[in-house]
Protein backbone atom coordinates (compact mmCIF):
# COMPACT_ATOMS: atom_id res chain seq x y z
CA UNK A 1 0.00 0.00 0.00
CA UNK A 2 1.55 3.54 -1.55
CA UNK A 3 1.22 6.37 0.97
CA UNK A 4 -0.06 8.22 -2.16
CA UNK A 5 -1.25 6.92 -5.52
CA UNK A 6 -1.66 8.93 -8.70
CA UNK A 7 -3.40 6.95 -11.22
CA UNK A 8 -3.68 8.20 -14.55
CA UNK A 9 -4.41 12.31 -13.56
CA UNK A 10 -5.53 14.48 -16.19
CA UNK A 11 -6.55 17.82 -16.74
CA UNK A 12 -7.06 20.82 -18.67
CA UNK A 13 -7.98 24.32 -18.60
CA UNK A 14 -10.06 25.25 -21.75
CA UNK A 15 -8.67 23.65 -24.80
CA UNK A 16 -4.77 23.30 -23.05
CA UNK A 17 -4.68 20.12 -21.99
CA UNK A 18 -2.24 20.62 -18.77
CA UNK A 19 -1.81 16.97 -17.63
CA UNK A 20 -1.95 13.63 -19.34
CA UNK A 21 -1.95 10.31 -17.85
CA UNK A 22 0.31 11.19 -14.47
CA UNK A 23 1.22 8.18 -12.94
CA UNK A 24 3.49 7.48 -9.76
CA UNK A 25 3.08 6.19 -6.32
CA UNK A 26 5.38 7.49 -3.27
CA UNK A 27 6.15 5.45 -0.18
CA UNK A 28 6.08 6.35 3.61
CA UNK A 29 9.67 8.14 3.94
CA UNK A 30 10.74 8.33 0.54
CA UNK A 31 11.66 11.46 -0.78
CA UNK A 32 10.21 11.48 -4.80
CA UNK A 33 11.09 14.37 -6.74
CA UNK A 34 9.26 15.80 -9.80
CA UNK A 35 11.43 17.67 -12.67
CA UNK A 36 11.40 19.07 -15.86
CA UNK A 37 10.93 22.58 -17.78
CA UNK A 38 8.53 25.95 -16.94
CA UNK A 39 5.22 24.46 -18.01
CA UNK A 40 5.61 21.21 -17.99
CA UNK A 41 2.60 20.90 -15.23
CA UNK A 42 4.54 20.33 -11.79
CA UNK A 43 2.60 22.80 -10.03
CA UNK A 44 -0.99 21.93 -11.85
CA UNK A 45 -0.02 18.28 -10.71
CA UNK A 46 0.37 19.65 -7.22
CA UNK A 47 -2.41 21.74 -7.44
CA UNK A 48 -4.68 18.92 -8.06
CA UNK A 49 -3.24 16.15 -5.65
CA UNK A 50 -4.06 18.66 -3.11
CA UNK A 51 -7.47 19.03 -4.17
CA UNK A 52 -7.58 23.06 -5.70
CA UNK A 53 -8.13 21.38 -8.97
CA UNK A 54 -10.45 18.72 -9.97
CA UNK A 55 -9.02 16.46 -12.32
CA UNK A 56 -10.59 15.38 -15.82
CA UNK A 57 -9.25 11.70 -15.36
CA UNK A 58 -7.61 9.96 -13.27
CA UNK A 59 -7.99 8.95 -9.26
CA UNK A 60 -5.88 10.07 -6.45
CA UNK A 61 -5.70 7.87 -3.51
CA UNK A 62 -4.33 8.17 0.00
CA UNK A 63 -3.16 4.74 1.96
CA UNK A 64 -5.60 3.22 -0.48
CA UNK A 65 -8.81 5.11 -0.04
CA UNK A 66 -9.72 6.96 -3.19
CA UNK A 67 -10.32 10.76 -2.53
CA UNK A 68 -10.01 12.18 -6.00
CA UNK A 69 -11.84 15.42 -5.73
CA UNK A 70 -12.08 15.93 -2.26
CA UNK A 71 -11.41 19.47 -0.87
CA UNK A 72 -7.82 20.72 0.44
CA UNK A 73 -9.58 21.22 3.76
CA UNK A 74 -10.57 17.30 3.73
CA UNK A 75 -7.20 16.21 1.90
CA UNK A 76 -5.26 18.13 4.93
CA UNK A 77 -7.95 15.63 7.64
CA UNK A 78 -6.33 12.48 5.81
CA UNK A 79 -2.76 13.45 5.95
CA UNK A 80 -1.75 15.47 3.17
CA UNK A 81 -0.17 19.01 3.74
CA UNK A 82 1.51 21.41 1.59
CA UNK A 83 3.51 24.44 0.55
CA UNK A 84 3.38 27.10 -1.97
CA UNK A 85 5.90 27.64 -5.03
CA UNK A 86 4.35 31.57 -4.56
CA UNK A 87 4.43 31.79 -0.95
CA UNK A 88 1.29 31.49 0.64
CA UNK A 89 2.40 32.81 4.43
CA UNK A 90 -0.01 34.60 6.46
CA UNK A 91 2.11 37.76 6.14
CA UNK A 92 0.40 39.94 8.44
CA UNK A 93 0.27 37.22 11.48
CA UNK A 94 3.52 35.99 13.86
CA UNK A 95 5.44 33.51 12.56
CA UNK A 96 4.78 31.59 15.75
CA UNK A 97 0.66 32.38 14.90
CA UNK A 98 1.19 31.15 11.67
CA UNK A 99 2.35 27.83 12.47
CA UNK A 100 -0.14 27.58 15.47
CA UNK A 101 -3.21 28.15 12.31
CA UNK A 102 -1.67 24.48 11.11
CA UNK A 103 -2.78 22.96 14.14
CA UNK A 104 -6.18 23.92 13.37
CA UNK A 105 -7.35 20.43 12.84
CA UNK A 106 -5.60 19.49 16.27
CA UNK A 107 -7.58 21.84 18.18
CA UNK A 108 -10.59 21.79 20.22
CA UNK A 109 -13.02 24.00 17.45
CA UNK A 110 -16.25 24.27 19.76
CA UNK A 111 -17.12 27.76 18.80
CA UNK A 112 -19.50 28.68 21.96
CA UNK A 113 -16.37 27.69 24.20
CA UNK A 114 -14.23 30.52 21.63
CA UNK A 115 -16.83 32.98 22.49
CA UNK A 116 -16.55 33.07 26.61
CA UNK A 117 -12.59 31.53 26.74
CA UNK A 118 -13.64 29.14 28.68
CA UNK A 119 -10.58 27.74 30.54
CA UNK A 120 -10.24 24.69 28.09
CA UNK A 121 -9.73 27.52 25.39
CA UNK A 122 -6.62 28.04 26.81
CA UNK A 123 -5.06 25.44 27.81
CA UNK A 124 -5.70 24.45 23.95
CA UNK A 125 -3.86 27.55 23.29
CA UNK A 126 -0.83 27.11 25.34
CA UNK A 127 -0.69 23.72 23.85
CA UNK A 128 -1.15 24.42 20.54
CA UNK A 129 1.99 27.85 20.98
CA UNK A 130 3.72 25.21 23.05
CA UNK A 131 3.62 22.62 19.50
CA UNK A 132 4.24 25.91 17.32
CA UNK A 133 7.29 26.74 19.30
CA UNK A 134 8.68 23.33 18.83
CA UNK A 135 8.18 23.54 15.17
CA UNK A 136 9.70 26.72 14.97
CA UNK A 137 12.92 25.32 17.01
CA UNK A 138 13.07 22.48 13.96
CA UNK A 139 13.49 24.76 11.24
CA UNK A 140 15.61 26.59 13.11
CA UNK A 141 13.55 29.88 13.43
CA UNK A 142 12.80 30.39 17.29
CA UNK A 143 14.22 34.03 17.70
CA UNK A 144 11.77 35.30 15.10
CA UNK A 145 8.35 33.43 16.47
CA UNK A 146 6.89 36.95 17.28
CA UNK A 147 8.12 38.96 14.53
CA UNK A 148 5.49 39.81 11.65
CA UNK A 149 5.54 37.11 9.05
CA UNK A 150 5.88 39.85 6.69
CA UNK A 151 8.82 41.67 7.78
CA UNK A 152 10.71 37.91 7.40
CA UNK A 153 13.62 37.01 5.05
CA UNK A 154 12.58 34.93 2.10
CA UNK A 155 14.92 31.90 3.37
CA UNK A 156 12.88 31.81 6.68
CA UNK A 157 9.62 32.21 4.85
CA UNK A 158 10.16 29.20 3.16
CA UNK A 159 11.22 27.40 6.48
CA UNK A 160 7.82 28.44 7.99
CA UNK A 161 6.04 27.54 5.16
CA UNK A 162 7.28 24.32 6.11
CA UNK A 163 6.81 24.14 9.92
CA UNK A 164 3.60 25.36 9.23
CA UNK A 165 2.58 22.47 6.70
CA UNK A 166 4.24 19.92 9.72
CA UNK A 167 2.17 21.58 11.81
CA UNK A 168 -0.76 19.36 10.51
CA UNK A 169 1.39 16.14 11.25
CA UNK A 170 0.80 14.87 7.25
CA UNK A 171 1.95 11.34 6.16
CA UNK A 172 2.42 13.04 2.49
CA UNK A 173 3.69 16.41 2.33
CA UNK A 174 4.11 18.12 -0.82
CA UNK A 175 6.93 20.49 -1.27
CA UNK A 176 6.63 23.34 -4.10
CA UNK A 177 10.08 24.35 -5.07
CA UNK A 178 11.12 24.95 -1.20
CA UNK A 179 14.47 26.07 -1.62
CA UNK A 180 13.50 28.53 -4.91
CA UNK A 181 15.04 32.06 -3.78
CA UNK A 182 17.62 30.68 -1.61
CA UNK A 183 21.19 31.26 -1.11
CA UNK A 184 23.47 28.40 -1.37
CA UNK A 185 23.47 27.89 2.97
CA UNK A 186 19.56 28.34 3.14
CA UNK A 187 19.46 25.09 0.56
CA UNK A 188 21.67 23.66 2.66
CA UNK A 189 19.84 24.14 5.89
CA UNK A 190 16.19 23.56 3.52
CA UNK A 191 17.88 20.55 2.49
CA UNK A 192 18.95 18.82 5.69
CA UNK A 193 15.02 19.55 7.06
CA UNK A 194 14.02 17.61 4.47
CA UNK A 195 15.82 14.61 5.22
CA UNK A 196 14.75 14.83 8.68
CA UNK A 197 11.10 14.76 7.59
CA UNK A 198 11.51 12.28 5.39
CA UNK A 199 13.20 10.25 8.37
CA UNK A 200 9.83 10.41 10.68
CA UNK A 201 8.42 8.03 7.83
CA UNK A 202 6.50 11.08 5.81
CA UNK A 203 6.27 10.27 2.27
CA UNK A 204 7.62 13.86 0.63
CA UNK A 205 7.08 14.78 -2.75
CA UNK A 206 8.95 17.61 -4.15
CA UNK A 207 9.22 19.97 -6.82
CA UNK A 208 12.51 21.61 -7.42
CA UNK A 209 14.61 23.31 -10.13
CA UNK A 210 17.63 23.14 -8.08
CA UNK A 211 19.26 19.67 -10.04
CA UNK A 212 22.00 19.18 -7.11
CA UNK A 213 19.29 19.38 -4.27
CA UNK A 214 17.11 17.08 -6.31
CA UNK A 215 19.98 14.28 -7.16
CA UNK A 216 21.25 14.22 -3.56
CA UNK A 217 18.23 13.95 -1.44
CA UNK A 218 15.66 12.08 -3.59
CA UNK A 219 14.84 8.52 -3.80
CA UNK A 220 13.51 8.99 -7.13
CA UNK A 221 12.66 10.99 -9.44
CA UNK A 222 9.45 11.53 -12.21
CA UNK A 223 10.61 13.78 -15.06
CA UNK A 224 7.17 15.73 -16.23
CA UNK A 225 8.00 17.27 -20.26
CA UNK A 226 4.61 19.08 -21.66
CA UNK A 227 2.06 17.64 -19.56
CA UNK A 228 3.44 13.79 -20.25
CA UNK A 229 5.69 11.47 -18.27
CA UNK A 230 8.92 11.13 -20.28
CA UNK A 231 11.06 9.08 -17.44
CA UNK A 232 10.98 8.27 -13.63
CA UNK A 233 13.58 6.42 -11.96
CA UNK A 234 16.85 7.18 -9.36
CA UNK A 235 19.14 10.01 -9.58
CA UNK A 236 21.52 8.30 -11.47
CA UNK A 237 18.34 6.60 -14.08
CA UNK A 238 17.19 9.75 -14.93
CA UNK A 239 20.43 11.97 -15.05
CA UNK A 240 21.50 9.71 -18.28
CA UNK A 241 18.51 9.45 -19.58
CA UNK A 242 18.34 11.02 -23.51
CA UNK A 243 14.92 12.43 -23.77
CA UNK A 244 15.54 13.87 -20.07
CA UNK A 245 18.66 15.39 -21.52
CA UNK A 246 17.12 16.63 -24.54
CA UNK A 247 14.07 17.86 -22.80
CA UNK A 248 14.97 19.30 -19.39
CA UNK A 249 18.74 19.02 -18.32
CA UNK A 250 20.68 19.70 -21.40
CA UNK A 251 24.78 18.75 -21.77
CA UNK A 252 25.39 21.14 -19.30
CA UNK A 253 23.15 20.20 -16.94
CA UNK A 254 23.26 17.02 -17.05
CA UNK A 255 26.98 17.72 -15.68
CA UNK A 256 25.86 19.53 -13.20
CA UNK A 257 23.68 16.36 -11.95
CA UNK A 258 26.34 14.20 -11.82
CA UNK A 259 28.31 16.45 -9.54
CA UNK A 260 25.95 16.31 -6.97
CA UNK B 1 5.33 47.59 28.72
CA UNK B 2 2.73 50.10 26.88
CA UNK B 3 3.56 47.76 23.55
CA UNK B 4 2.66 44.87 25.17
CA UNK B 5 -0.05 46.17 26.73
CA UNK B 6 -1.98 47.20 23.71
CA UNK B 7 -0.74 43.77 22.39
CA UNK B 8 -3.48 42.00 24.16
CA UNK B 9 -7.31 42.10 22.92
CA UNK B 10 -8.22 42.39 26.51
CA UNK B 11 -6.44 45.99 26.91
CA UNK B 12 -9.02 47.24 24.88
CA UNK B 13 -11.80 45.87 27.00
CA UNK B 14 -10.40 47.37 29.93
CA UNK B 15 -9.87 50.18 28.38
CA UNK B 16 -13.61 50.52 27.41
CA UNK B 17 -14.99 49.68 30.57
CA UNK B 18 -13.61 52.50 32.20
CA UNK B 19 -14.50 54.82 29.59
CA UNK B 20 -17.64 53.86 29.46
CA UNK B 21 -17.99 53.48 33.25
CA UNK B 22 -16.40 57.53 33.76
CA UNK B 23 -17.51 58.99 30.45
CA UNK B 24 -21.44 60.49 32.51
CA UNK B 25 -19.46 61.96 34.87
CA UNK B 26 -17.79 64.23 32.37
CA UNK B 27 -20.87 65.10 29.96
CA UNK B 28 -22.57 68.61 30.68
CA UNK B 29 -25.97 67.49 29.84
CA UNK B 30 -28.72 64.92 28.72
CA UNK B 31 -27.59 65.78 25.24
CA UNK B 32 -24.70 64.31 25.49
CA UNK B 33 -25.53 61.18 27.03
CA UNK B 34 -28.17 60.76 24.27
CA UNK B 35 -25.09 61.16 21.35
CA UNK B 36 -23.23 58.73 23.78
CA UNK B 37 -25.66 55.93 23.70
CA UNK B 38 -25.71 56.31 19.93
CA UNK B 39 -22.01 56.00 19.57
CA UNK B 40 -22.30 52.90 22.29
CA UNK B 41 -25.28 51.34 20.15
CA UNK B 42 -23.20 52.17 16.32
CA UNK B 43 -20.09 50.87 18.15
CA UNK B 44 -21.92 47.43 18.74
CA UNK B 45 -22.77 46.85 15.39
CA UNK B 46 -19.27 48.04 14.13
CA UNK B 47 -17.61 45.51 16.45
CA UNK B 48 -19.48 42.65 15.30
CA UNK B 49 -19.08 43.33 11.81
CA UNK B 50 -15.10 44.03 12.29
CA UNK B 51 -14.90 40.22 13.29
CA UNK B 52 -16.36 40.33 9.80
CA UNK B 53 -14.69 42.69 7.17
CA UNK B 54 -11.36 43.48 9.99
CA UNK B 55 -10.81 39.81 10.59
CA UNK B 56 -12.31 37.12 8.38
CA UNK B 57 -11.60 39.86 5.11
CA UNK B 58 -15.33 39.79 4.36
CA UNK B 59 -16.99 42.65 2.73
CA UNK B 60 -20.91 43.37 3.70
CA UNK B 61 -22.84 46.08 2.40
CA UNK B 62 -26.08 44.62 3.56
CA UNK B 63 -25.71 44.60 7.58
CA UNK B 64 -28.61 47.06 8.16
CA UNK B 65 -30.84 44.20 6.72
CA UNK B 66 -30.30 42.54 10.12
CA UNK B 67 -29.61 45.51 12.13
CA UNK B 68 -33.52 46.21 10.55
CA UNK B 69 -34.56 42.77 11.47
CA UNK B 70 -33.77 43.11 15.27
CA UNK B 71 -35.86 46.63 15.17
CA UNK B 72 -38.66 45.00 13.78
CA UNK B 73 -38.39 42.15 16.01
CA UNK B 74 -38.83 44.63 19.10
CA UNK B 75 -41.71 46.41 17.18
CA UNK B 76 -43.63 43.69 16.03
CA UNK B 77 -43.34 41.19 18.46
CA UNK B 78 -45.02 42.93 20.96
CA UNK B 79 -47.08 44.57 18.70
CA UNK B 80 -48.95 42.09 16.73
CA UNK B 81 -48.20 38.42 18.96
CA UNK B 82 -48.20 40.00 22.79
CA UNK B 83 -45.00 38.67 23.25
CA UNK B 84 -42.41 41.05 26.13
CA UNK B 85 -40.25 43.32 24.81
CA UNK B 86 -37.13 41.78 26.37
CA UNK B 87 -38.28 38.31 24.15
CA UNK B 88 -38.76 39.65 21.16
CA UNK B 89 -35.12 41.48 21.90
CA UNK B 90 -34.07 37.64 22.00
CA UNK B 91 -35.85 36.32 18.85
CA UNK B 92 -34.75 38.87 17.19
CA UNK B 93 -31.22 38.39 16.94
CA UNK B 94 -31.60 34.87 16.97
CA UNK B 95 -33.92 35.56 13.99
CA UNK B 96 -30.93 37.81 12.40
CA UNK B 97 -28.78 34.69 13.54
CA UNK B 98 -30.71 32.25 11.16
CA UNK B 99 -31.29 34.25 8.24
CA UNK B 100 -27.79 35.30 8.13
CA UNK B 101 -26.74 31.50 8.34
CA UNK B 102 -29.45 30.60 5.42
CA UNK B 103 -28.18 33.35 3.09
CA UNK B 104 -24.72 33.34 4.16
CA UNK B 105 -24.26 29.86 2.95
CA UNK B 106 -25.13 30.15 -1.03
CA UNK B 107 -23.44 34.19 -1.06
CA UNK B 108 -20.01 33.94 1.00
CA UNK B 109 -18.91 31.60 -1.81
CA UNK B 110 -18.98 34.69 -3.45
CA UNK B 111 -15.45 36.90 -3.08
CA UNK B 112 -14.59 40.38 -3.25
CA UNK B 113 -16.90 42.59 -5.17
CA UNK B 114 -19.33 40.12 -6.10
CA UNK B 115 -20.00 39.49 -2.40
CA UNK B 116 -20.11 43.23 -1.70
CA UNK B 117 -22.57 43.38 -4.59
CA UNK B 118 -24.85 40.08 -3.16
CA UNK B 119 -24.67 41.74 0.57
CA UNK B 120 -25.90 44.84 -0.84
CA UNK B 121 -28.67 43.10 -2.68
CA UNK B 122 -29.64 41.27 0.50
CA UNK B 123 -29.46 44.74 2.10
CA UNK B 124 -32.31 46.05 -0.12
CA UNK B 125 -34.61 43.46 -0.02
CA UNK B 126 -34.65 43.59 3.76
CA UNK B 127 -35.58 46.98 3.57
CA UNK B 128 -37.51 46.44 0.76
CA UNK B 129 -39.91 43.84 2.71
CA UNK B 130 -39.99 46.28 5.84
CA UNK B 131 -41.18 49.12 3.23
CA UNK B 132 -43.48 47.22 1.99
CA UNK B 133 -45.35 44.81 4.65
CA UNK B 134 -47.81 47.89 5.83
CA UNK B 135 -49.56 45.43 7.65
CA UNK B 136 -47.22 44.14 9.76
CA UNK B 137 -44.72 46.87 9.62
CA UNK B 138 -46.45 50.21 9.34
CA UNK B 139 -45.20 50.62 5.80
CA UNK B 140 -42.91 53.37 4.71
CA UNK B 141 -43.68 55.54 7.74
CA UNK B 142 -43.02 52.69 9.98
CA UNK B 143 -44.12 52.04 13.52
CA UNK B 144 -44.25 52.89 17.47
CA UNK B 145 -41.59 50.49 19.59
CA UNK B 146 -43.53 49.98 22.90
CA UNK B 147 -40.73 50.49 25.87
CA UNK B 148 -38.67 47.63 27.13
CA UNK B 149 -39.69 46.44 30.88
CA UNK B 150 -37.37 44.65 32.97
CA UNK B 151 -38.69 43.16 36.33
CA UNK B 152 -41.05 46.25 36.67
CA UNK B 153 -38.31 48.77 35.52
CA UNK B 154 -39.61 50.94 32.33
CA UNK B 155 -36.95 51.24 30.24
CA UNK B 156 -36.57 54.79 29.00
CA UNK B 157 -34.98 58.30 28.27
CA UNK B 158 -31.02 58.71 27.98
CA UNK B 159 -29.58 57.79 31.37
CA UNK B 160 -30.64 54.06 31.11
CA UNK B 161 -29.91 53.52 27.63
CA UNK B 162 -26.43 54.50 27.84
CA UNK B 163 -25.93 52.25 30.43
CA UNK B 164 -27.73 49.19 28.93
CA UNK B 165 -25.71 50.51 25.48
CA UNK B 166 -22.63 51.16 27.27
CA UNK B 167 -22.69 47.71 29.64
CA UNK B 168 -23.76 45.60 26.37
CA UNK B 169 -20.40 47.12 24.06
CA UNK B 170 -18.38 46.08 26.69
CA UNK B 171 -19.53 42.42 27.02
CA UNK B 172 -19.69 42.79 22.97
CA UNK B 173 -15.87 44.14 22.88
CA UNK B 174 -15.07 41.35 25.41
CA UNK B 175 -16.71 38.57 23.51
CA UNK B 176 -15.21 39.90 20.12
CA UNK B 177 -11.78 39.78 21.69
CA UNK B 178 -12.27 36.30 23.11
CA UNK B 179 -12.81 35.07 19.57
CA UNK B 180 -9.93 36.69 18.04
CA UNK B 181 -7.70 35.03 20.50
CA UNK B 182 -8.92 31.73 20.28
CA UNK B 183 -8.33 29.07 17.42
CA UNK B 184 -11.37 30.61 15.46
CA UNK B 185 -10.10 34.14 15.43
CA UNK B 186 -6.77 32.60 14.46
CA UNK B 187 -8.59 30.77 11.30
CA UNK B 188 -10.56 33.67 10.30
CA UNK B 189 -7.56 36.01 10.37
CA UNK B 190 -5.65 33.25 7.88
CA UNK B 191 -8.55 33.31 5.87
CA UNK B 192 -8.18 36.71 5.35
CA UNK B 193 -4.50 36.63 4.28
CA UNK B 194 -4.69 33.48 2.44
CA UNK B 195 -7.52 31.53 1.31
CA UNK B 196 -5.56 28.78 -0.15
CA UNK B 197 -3.33 27.94 2.68
CA UNK B 198 -5.96 28.25 4.91
CA UNK B 199 -7.73 25.11 3.23
CA UNK B 200 -4.79 23.27 2.93
CA UNK B 201 -4.27 23.65 6.50
CA UNK B 202 -7.47 21.80 7.06
CA UNK B 203 -9.69 24.69 7.79
CA UNK B 204 -13.24 24.82 6.44
CA UNK B 205 -12.98 28.04 4.98
CA UNK B 206 -17.00 27.77 4.31
CA UNK B 207 -17.64 27.49 7.95
CA UNK B 208 -15.59 30.03 9.43
CA UNK B 209 -16.99 32.73 6.99
CA UNK B 210 -20.23 31.70 7.83
CA UNK B 211 -19.23 31.99 11.88
CA UNK B 212 -18.63 35.49 11.27
CA UNK B 213 -21.51 36.58 9.42
CA UNK B 214 -23.70 35.45 11.68
CA UNK B 215 -22.33 36.57 14.23
CA UNK B 216 -21.60 39.74 12.84
CA UNK B 217 -25.59 40.02 11.86
CA UNK B 218 -26.52 38.90 15.61
CA UNK B 219 -24.26 42.08 16.66
CA UNK B 220 -26.26 44.42 14.38
CA UNK B 221 -29.63 42.76 15.44
CA UNK B 222 -28.88 43.72 18.67
CA UNK B 223 -27.77 46.86 17.95
CA UNK B 224 -30.92 47.56 16.22
CA UNK B 225 -33.38 46.32 18.17
CA UNK B 226 -31.55 48.99 20.91
CA UNK B 227 -31.78 52.03 18.77
CA UNK B 228 -35.61 51.24 18.15
CA UNK B 229 -36.16 50.74 21.92
CA UNK B 230 -34.14 53.86 22.72
CA UNK B 231 -36.36 56.24 20.23
CA UNK B 232 -40.06 54.60 20.45
CA UNK B 233 -40.30 54.04 16.84
CA UNK B 234 -38.58 52.45 14.07
CA UNK B 235 -38.87 52.85 10.07
CA UNK B 236 -37.57 51.29 7.25
CA UNK B 237 -34.05 53.29 6.90
CA UNK B 238 -33.49 51.55 10.04
CA UNK B 239 -32.40 48.75 7.30
CA UNK B 240 -31.48 51.26 4.71
CA UNK B 241 -28.80 51.19 1.92
CA UNK B 242 -26.98 54.15 3.59
CA UNK B 243 -26.94 52.43 7.18
CA UNK B 244 -25.26 49.90 5.91
CA UNK B 245 -22.51 52.08 4.23
CA UNK B 246 -22.16 53.96 7.59
CA UNK B 247 -21.84 50.59 9.34
CA UNK B 248 -18.55 49.73 7.15
CA UNK B 249 -17.38 53.43 6.38
CA UNK B 250 -17.35 53.64 10.50
CA UNK B 251 -14.91 50.28 10.30
CA UNK B 252 -12.90 51.66 7.62
CA UNK B 253 -12.55 54.94 9.10
CA UNK B 254 -11.63 53.84 12.35
CA UNK B 255 -9.30 51.02 11.38
CA UNK B 256 -10.46 47.57 10.09
CA UNK B 257 -8.97 44.59 12.48
CA UNK B 258 -8.67 47.27 15.30
CA UNK B 259 -12.11 46.68 18.13
CA UNK B 260 -11.42 50.04 19.52
CA UNK B 261 -10.79 51.62 16.07
CA UNK B 262 -14.41 50.34 15.84
CA UNK B 263 -15.88 52.22 18.12
CA UNK B 264 -13.55 55.24 17.25
CA UNK B 265 -15.21 55.52 13.86
CA UNK B 266 -18.54 54.91 14.95
CA UNK B 267 -17.70 57.87 17.83
CA UNK B 268 -16.54 59.94 14.87
CA UNK B 269 -20.02 59.39 12.67
CA UNK B 270 -21.68 59.86 15.16
CA UNK B 271 -20.16 62.82 16.40
CA UNK B 272 -19.12 64.96 13.29
CA UNK B 273 -22.46 65.97 12.14
CA UNK B 274 -23.42 67.30 15.24
CA UNK B 275 -19.85 69.24 15.38
CA UNK B 276 -20.25 70.42 11.85
CA UNK B 277 -23.96 71.93 12.24
CA UNK B 278 -21.60 74.97 12.97
CA UNK B 279 -21.33 74.40 9.02
CA UNK B 280 -24.67 75.04 8.62
CA UNK B 281 -25.60 74.11 4.55
CA UNK B 282 -22.05 72.76 4.19
CA UNK B 283 -22.39 70.45 7.10
CA UNK B 284 -22.47 67.33 4.31
CA UNK B 285 -19.20 68.48 2.27
CA UNK B 286 -17.49 69.12 5.36
CA UNK B 287 -18.31 65.72 6.47
CA UNK B 288 -17.32 64.25 3.24
CA UNK B 289 -13.92 66.10 3.54
CA UNK B 290 -13.13 65.07 6.64
CA UNK B 291 -13.71 60.89 5.15
CA UNK B 292 -11.42 61.91 2.64
CA UNK B 293 -8.60 63.52 4.67
CA UNK B 294 -8.61 60.46 6.46
CA UNK B 295 -8.43 57.91 4.12
CA UNK B 296 -5.76 59.83 2.10
CA UNK B 297 -3.43 60.20 5.46
CA UNK B 298 -4.31 57.48 7.46
CA UNK B 299 -5.55 54.64 5.14
CA UNK B 300 -4.97 51.97 7.80
CA UNK B 301 -7.45 53.65 9.51
CA UNK B 302 -7.46 56.15 12.78
CA UNK B 303 -6.51 53.34 15.41
CA UNK B 304 -3.87 51.26 14.10
CA UNK B 305 -2.06 54.58 12.28
CA UNK B 306 -2.23 55.91 15.90
CA UNK B 307 -0.25 52.87 17.51
CA UNK B 308 2.05 52.57 15.07
CA UNK B 309 2.92 56.01 14.99
CA UNK B 310 3.45 55.98 19.12
CA UNK B 311 5.13 52.44 18.77
CA UNK B 312 2.57 50.60 20.51
CA UNK B 313 3.12 48.02 17.59
CA UNK B 314 5.17 45.30 16.77
CA UNK B 315 7.17 45.69 13.79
Amino acid sequence: MSRLAVEGLGIGFGGVTALTDVSFNVEAGEIFAIIGPNGAGKTTLFNVVSGLYPPRQGRVRINDEDVTGLPPFKLARRGLSRTFQNLQVFFRMSAADNVMVGRHMHEKRNVLAHLFTLPSVLEQNRVTRAKAEELLAFVDLSDVADRTAGNLPYGALRRLEIARALATEPQILLLDEPAAGCNPVETEEIDNVIQKIAATGVAIVLVEHDMKLVMKISHRIHVLDQGHTIAQGTAGEVRTNERVIAAYLGRHGQREAARA
Amino acid sequence: MMRRFFDSPYAVVLVLAIVVAVLPLLLPSLFYLRVAALICIFALVVVGLNLLIGFAGQVSLGHAGFFGIGAYAVAIGPTHLGIPPWLALILGAIAAGVVAFLVGRPILRLRGHYLAVATLGMGLLFAMVFANESAWTGGPDGMPVPRLVLFGWRMSGPWTWYWIAGVTLVIGAWIAANVIASPTGRALRAIHDSETAAQVLGIDVARYKLIAFVLSAVYAAVAGAYLAMFDGLVTPEASGFLRSIEFVTMAVLGGLGSTLGGIVGAALLVLLPQLLTVFHDYEHIALGLVMIVVMIFVPAGIVPSLANLLGWRKS
